[in-house]
């Protein structure tokens, strides 16, 4: 124990008797507690990564027997081009929902606007894509890209844009995913938005209005950098949720797609090897080398917001 | 920040002409999802587009009459309720001794809890189908709600709300001879209200819309819910528009009309999550 820890421990014995033996009874009411949970995390959470990297190095008979391979599943990982595409794939959608920020932060900006009424009506029409579930997403969109009877095409033939077959052509597939994936995000991140914006005194807007400060300069100066660390938060989450992407994957883009193979992602690549093929000790391989990915891209992004995130 | 008159009245309007336009790009597909569940198939596949439907209600009919949607539609229930009812007493119970009590390797559990939250979830998904299946409940509700019975971030987020409350109340039972766990049920759950309805929003809406787990454990579809139920609906009716858009409504709008209700916990919920 720490000196810290001990003079605590000094101060404790120093107490009233009473009062001593409620903090020492607190030892065996705070086990008990926590005992349900951590019993829970640890049995499905916990030890399951321990086992899913010891699995990354076995290989599954038919019979579910696991037989050691050592790297060979790893090997594999860097032979199979599929990989590369998926790994391709998921960057690109990890990248390009960051695109979806500046339309949240906009979206927030302009609903906080002071005096502004229908703020919670806007709200909730921003929010539906947030609250229905992915499959019905999926569904919608689906009808929506259809190239011979979707609106979209419908929309663009109006102004003369003849469209493509969007999430059946592997040129489009990806970036029209992408897009619903955004449509989806805008309204959760307008919302971390607003409160980040909420926070930011008023008294800094006064006064840079006193000393002549536009409505733009008063955004890029003062808006901007105190919103930073709510924009961090968010871009880490937005490449989280990419590298993650499945669902509209999964639905949109269903067997005998064309474009389906060009646009698996790691996750869903992942999923058809250990539960569709059963491949599992090779899909755990890229269970461990996405976590891996996941943490060196999470360390890259905490390192770079030393240089634009400001706290104040 | 501007002066206020000018604010008042009409100088409003392109800040709403954006966020108007904004809105009907969130709403359009939402509108087109229900104008065409009232379809018939050749007026779906029309063009340019019927813009008045026939009422085609056939098509939610359909729905009830092919899947066994109100059997999915009580699985989803009995899921996301198990869930969250769950989560709401493991993670506050735990998130109250981590915030309140003291013993002995405390902070170096709870720290070893929330690498859970750095992991992706692959690397849960083999073992925990392992376990459900030797447990022999594959296709079964009980599979269906175990793993997501314990959060560490549902208790990350109980925990941050404890420490937020004042000591005072709890002290002062505590000298009265109360035992922390009757300080926690009777003093401090109540106390936690807020905490509690908005991380049980975000579990509600997180279960209902789960499709990973679902689809990997139970593969019948009597004992699916509705998220995965959809994916197989739209397997059988790839291009039968009209039926899988009557199947994405009536699965999603229990929980949309819920967030209207809840609203204001979901939002806080959310904005919680963005400020820790």
């Amino acid at each position: 124990m720490s000196t810290a820890g001990r003079a605590v421990a000094v101060k404790a014995a120093a107490r009233p008797a009473t009062r001593r033996r409620l903090r020492d009874r607190d030892w065996v009411w705070g086990y008990a507690m926590i005992a349900p949970l951590v019993l829970g995390l640890a049995v499905f959470y916990l030890w399951p990564v321990v086992q899913s990297v010891y699995y990354s190095f076995t290989e599954w008979t038919l019979f579910g027997d696991a037989t050691w391979v050592g790297l060979r599943n790893y090997e594999q990982l860097f032979t199979d081009p599929a990989n590369g595409r998926a790994l391709r794939n998921t960057f690109v959608y990890g990248g390009l929902s960051l695109l979806g920020i500046p339309l949240s932060i906009a979206v927030a900006a302009l609903l906080g606007t002071r005096g502004l009424r229908l703020v919670s009506l806007y709200r909730t029409l921003y929010f539906l894509p947030v609250v229905t579930m992915p499959a019905a997403v999926a569904m919608i969109w689906t009808w929506l890209y259809n190239g011979d009877y979707g609106l979209v095409n419908y929309l663009l033939s109006l102004v003369g844009i003849h469209g493509a077959s969007w999430i059946a052509e592997p040129s489009t597939a990806l970036y029209a995913l992408v897009a619903v994936g955004i449509w989806t995000q805008i309204g959760y991140n307008a919302v971390i938005f607003m409160a980040g914006l909420q926070s930011i005194p008023s008294h800094l807007y006064e006064a840079a209005s006193i000393d002549g400060a536009g409505r733009a300069r008063q955004f890029f100066r003062i808006t901007l950098p105190l919103l930073s660390p709510s924009i961090f938060f968010v871009s880490v989450l937005s490449v989280i949720n990419g590298l993650q992407m499945f669902d509209l994957v999964y639905l949109m883009l269903r067997r005998g797609n064309p474009a389906r193979e060009d646009t698996q992602t790691v996750v869903s690549l992942f999923f058809s090897r250990a539960f569709e093929e059963g491949a599992k000790g090779y899909a755990a391989a890229m269970a461990v080398v996405l976590m891996l990915i996941t943490l060196v891209l999470t360390v890259i992004q905490f390192r770079v917001q030393k240089r634009w995130v400001h706290y104040a | 920040m501007r002066n206020g008159s000018a604010l008042r009245g009409g100088r409003l309007w392109p800040v709403h002409l954006v966020l108007a336009i904004g809105a009907a790009a969130m709403v359009m597909p939402f509108f087109w999802q229900v104008l065409t569940s009232l379809k018939t198939f050749t007026e779906a596949t029309r063009t340019p587009p019927v813009w008045i439907p026939s009422f085609e209600w056939g098509n939610f009919a359909k729905v009830l009459d092919e899947t066994p949607f109100l059997q999915q539609l009580g699985n989803t229930v009995v899921m996301t309720t198990g869930r969250t009812l769950a989560q709401l007493l493991f993670c506050s119970l735990a998130a109250y001794a981590f915030a309140r009590l003291r013993f002995p390797g405390r902070d170096v559990i709870f720290v070893a809890l929330l690498s859970v939250l750095m992991v992706p979830g692959q690397l849960f998904l083999i073992p925990q189908y392992q376990i459900i299946q030797s447990l022999g409940w594959l296709n079964t509700l009980p599979g269906l709600i175990a793993p997501g019975m314990f959060s560490a971030f549902g208790t990350f987020m109980m925990r941050q709300f404890f420490m937020t409350l004042p000591a005072e109340v709890e002290e002062a039972a505590r000298l009265d001879g109360a035992n922390p766990l009757r300080i926690f049920w009777s003093v401090m759950l109540p106390l936690a209200r807020p905490g509690l309805l908005a991380l049980g929003v975000l579990t509600v809406l997180w279960s209902w819309n789960d499709l990973m787990w679902p689809l990997i454990v139970n593969t019948d579809p009597e004992s699916m819910p509705l998220s995965a139920g959809l994916s197989a609906l739209q397997g059988e009716h790839m291009t039968d528009y009209p039926v899988l858009m009557a199947g994405s409504l009536m699965a999603s709008a229990p929980i949309i009309v819920l967030f209207i209700i809840m609203q204001k916990q979901l939002i806080q919920g959310i904005a919680f999550t963005g400020s820790k």
